[in-house]
């Protein structure tokens, strides 16, 4: 005879034990509702400006609707065409007709606009084919379509038709790192006059580096400075730190427009207390870039150290010094450890900011010290190709991300190096 | 218009979506946009205020920087923020094309006869003249330049030059020194050896080039001894010496251009544009403003008008003989087909030393 369940040592597996986990999931399932109502603004907000945007960024990449939607036979004809040789009579009579439609309700240019993307002129060639349409009478339309411009006899005009046919091209993506597809589907690199965008990327790098390398180079004493003197000295060069901080980026980089310039408060200075003889380019050059993009980034790099340096005891050091480690073996084993989290914070904030720097070295910088940004800014509000815009928006983005495994190590590496 | 609703387009929509919520589509006032700054103050004083207080249209202004962008968000979005906008030929081709701008019944506004001929076109009506020139510091030169040809000449001016950002107008300037004709410019430019030719004439000062961007620039670096000869704006040239600078300048080898005003397809106040573009063409109108601006009239009238002095500093008359027209069919056509590919060879040209 088996014992009652009611004394068995499970005592919890009675019908009470089991409402009582009930309940605590109820409670638990409440607590997590609230803490997600909570944070339902803030993921709503990211969704719209965050999310949103950088989808629509990626759409429109690659979005490419215009010439199907003006004229959407051609655009189904050439893209089963095979490219080889010259398309046929139907192509021909077709191109006549929907540019002789598009002419007339004024939506052609917005075709013209896209194919002058493929090979520049056929723009204008489709608004003078479009112009002297009414002259085409009748069949053979062959004929009369290369009687009005010879060009729509050849061939690589066609591929181009066919390389915009859409609704969706890979050619803004392919361009921002200088690469393009030829018209057999192949992927080559691009003419080489139109081979700027990996340029503009390493050199943003390469900016972006020397700005992160003079930024750990005075902000690194600076920080420590600020987190070791006395609470006086302290507090005024936290606040020479902040100031500029809390100083609109606008303002200061047209200040440093003020001070740098030939005949700027720097180089007056220099002539009078004769340090140099004749004035120093320090303005639209690349030593301006850096002048201004350090002082304008260092508080990104000063705050994150200190906020480590602070919770350092000093008498960590003292005790390294005690057991015979000099000052530069303590420093390397046991403060500068301690400090990684917070400069690797410091760095990453720095880098990934001066990465999409674009006033500054706009105002600041010569013609050879543009970075990603300018580029992204011009096809966006001059030409208004908003393809390409994104595209290199994109590569920008990417090279962001690329960066936050660096960031994980870093971290990661200065956790090994408190504990290990 | 014909984009809107198409698939899908996030941005746009929270866009529209904010920009009703706001009331902002709902019924406006009417919207004048133009170039900002010390020059649409002028144009307040010249045009806007008289013209409301004729008209009994109230209005109100906003910012035009040119390029495309704001034209392409009116496409997509379908939102008209502007009734009239005061456009360059470029855009203003550009947008008569695909459909930006109003076609123009010229019956409402003015016989066609009574403007200067390229003023005249099917969406815009052309509202001044502007010139590019060289200018220079008479203070400080060593030795005052004559001609186009002089901005090459490195030996005599060895100090810096300013330059406009960008291929337009350098490509240009560089085949006018090399002994181009003004007339051939663009049918050389339409060939790929015309455009290598344009840019080793520009290698030729490349090195002492400092680009400037905002036209305020220019006189500003004249002023201050950066530059020792530079391509600027006539009017902020003339601005300059107001201010009591002694900036000089030299009409050889003029680029000139004409700015329109166009009206907006599908703005709200139609009539008011219409009064209003009229408005801003009256003759003696476009004589006072000369006397803010240095930009010269384009009613034929107007010119006449203009006091003889003054006209020595504006870009009409003589001071255009030697000039290139940039405003032509074939400088727009030029320009709207080879700007994107002619940037790019400019961005790779410019930042290789």
């Amino acid at each position: 005879m088996s014992p009652p369940p009611d004394i068995t040592d499970e005592g919890t597996a009675g019908p009470t034990g089991l409402s009582l986990e009930a309940k605590l999931r109820r409670a638990q399932r409440q607590r997590s509702l609230n803490a997600f109502l909570l944070v339902a603004p803030l993921l709503l907000f990211i969704l719209v400006v965050f999310a949103g945007p950088i989808l629509s960024l990626l759409y429109f990449s690659v979005d490419d609707p215009k010439l199907a939607e003006v004229m959407p036979r051609t655009a189904e004809i050439v893209a089963e065409w095979d490219g080889a040789e010259l398309p046929g009579e139907e192509a021909y009579a077709t191109v006549v007709e929907e540019i002789r439609a598009a002419y007339g309700d004024r939506t052609v240019a917005a075709a013209a606009m896209r194919l002058n993307y493929e090979i520049s002129g056929f723009r204008s060639m489709v608004m003078r084919t479009g112009r002297k349409i009414r002259r085409i009478a009748g069949p053979p339309y062959k004929e009369a379509l290369i009687g009005l411009d010879e060009r729509w006899g050849d061939i690589t005009y066609w591929r181009a038709i066919k390389a915009s046919a859409g609704p969706y091209t890979t050619r803004y993506l392919l361009a921002a790192v200088d690469l393009e597809r030829k018209w057999d589907g192949s992927i080559g690199t691009a003419p080489p006059e139109r081979t700027i965008y990996i340029d503009y990327l390493e050199r943003t790098f390469w900016i972006s580096f020397w700005v992160l390398a003079w930024c750990i180079a005075i902000g690194y004493p600076m920080a420590y400075l600020i987190a070791t003197t006395g609470r006086r000295l302290s507090r005024i060069l936290l606040a020479l730190v902040l100031l500029p901080f809390w100083t609109s980026l606008l303002v200061r980089t047209a200040a440093w427009v003020v001070l740098l310039q030939n005949k700027g408060v720097v180089n007056d200075f220099l002539l009078y207390a004769g340090l140099s003889d004749e004035p120093l380019t320090l303005i639209f050059n690349r030593t301006g870039v850096y002048v201004a993009m350090v002082h304008i980034l260092l508080p990104f790099l000063v705050l994150p150290l200190y906020a480590v340096m602070r919770n350092i005891p000093a008498s960590q050091m003292r005790a390294a010094a005690s057991l015979g480690a000099k000052p530069v073996a303590a420093f390397l084993s046991v403060y500068l450890p301690q400090t990684l989290p917070g400069l690797g914070a410091g760095c990453i904030l720095v880098f990934i900011l001066s990465l999409g720097f674009y006033i500054t070295p706009a105002l600041i910088g010569g013609a050879s010290d543009q970075m990603l940004s300018y580029l992204i800014a011009e096809f966006a509000t001059r030409t208004g190709n908003w393809g390409m815009a994104s595209a290199i928006a994109i590569l920008l983005l990417l090279s962001v991300a690329a960066l936050y495994p660096v960031y994980r190590g870093l971290v990661r590496g200065a956790a090994g190096f408190r504990f290990g | 218009m014909k984009t809107i609703g198409r698939s899908f387009k996030p941005l746009f929509a929270v866009a529209a979506a904010l920009g009703v919520l706001s009331g902002v589509a709902e019924a406006r006032d009417f919207t004048i946009a133009s170039w900002g700054g010390s020059y649409q103050e002028a144009q307040r004083d010249v045009y806007f205020t008289p013209f409301s207080q004729e008209s009994g249209i109230t209005f109100l202004e906003d910012v035009y920087l040119g390029g495309w962008a704001q034209f392409q968000a009116m496409q997509d979005t379908g939102q008209i923020p502007w009734d009239v906008v005061q456009v360059e030929t470029s855009e203003l081709v550009r947008g008569c094309e695909e459909g930006v701008f109003v076609q123009l019944d010229w019956s409402k506004l003015l016989p066609k006869e009574d403007m200067l001929p390229d003023a005249v076109t099917d969406c815009g009506v052309g509202n001044l003249v502007w010139s590019v020139v060289i200018a220079y510091n008479a203070d400080t030169i060593s030795k005052a330049p004559a001609s186009l040809a002089d901005f090459w000449d490195t030996k005599t001016w060895p100090g810096k030059r300013g330059m406009r950002k960008g291929p337009k107008l350098n490509l240009e300037y560089a085949l006018l020194a090399d002994g181009v004709a003004p007339a051939d410019i663009y049918k050389v430019l339409n060939t790929p050896e015309g455009v290598d030719r344009a840019f080793a004439k520009l290698d030729e000062v490349k090195p002492l080039v400092q680009w400037w961007e905002a036209g305020a620039q220019a006189p500003e670096w004249l002023a201050a001894g950066d530059v020792e000869l530079s391509v600027a704006y006539n009017g902020r040239i003339t601005n300059a010496q107001k201010e009591g600078k002694n900036l000089q300048m030299i009409w050889d080898g003029t680029v000139y251009a004409i700015d329109s005003w166009a009206i907006i397809e599908g703005a709200p106040n139609q009539d008011a544009a219409y009064a209003f573009v009229k408005f801003v063409t009256d003759p003696g109108r476009q004589a006072a403003f000369t006397k803010a601006y240095a930009y010269g009239p384009t009613h034929k009238e107007g010119v006449a008008m203009v006091d003889p002095k003054r006209a020595m500093s504006l870009p009409a008359g003589d001071n255009l003989a030697t000039g290139l027209f940039g405003g032509s069919q074939e400088a727009i056509d030029f320009w709207v087909d080879y700007q994107e590919e002619l940037t790019e060879r400019w961005n790779r040209w410019v930042a290789q030393n």
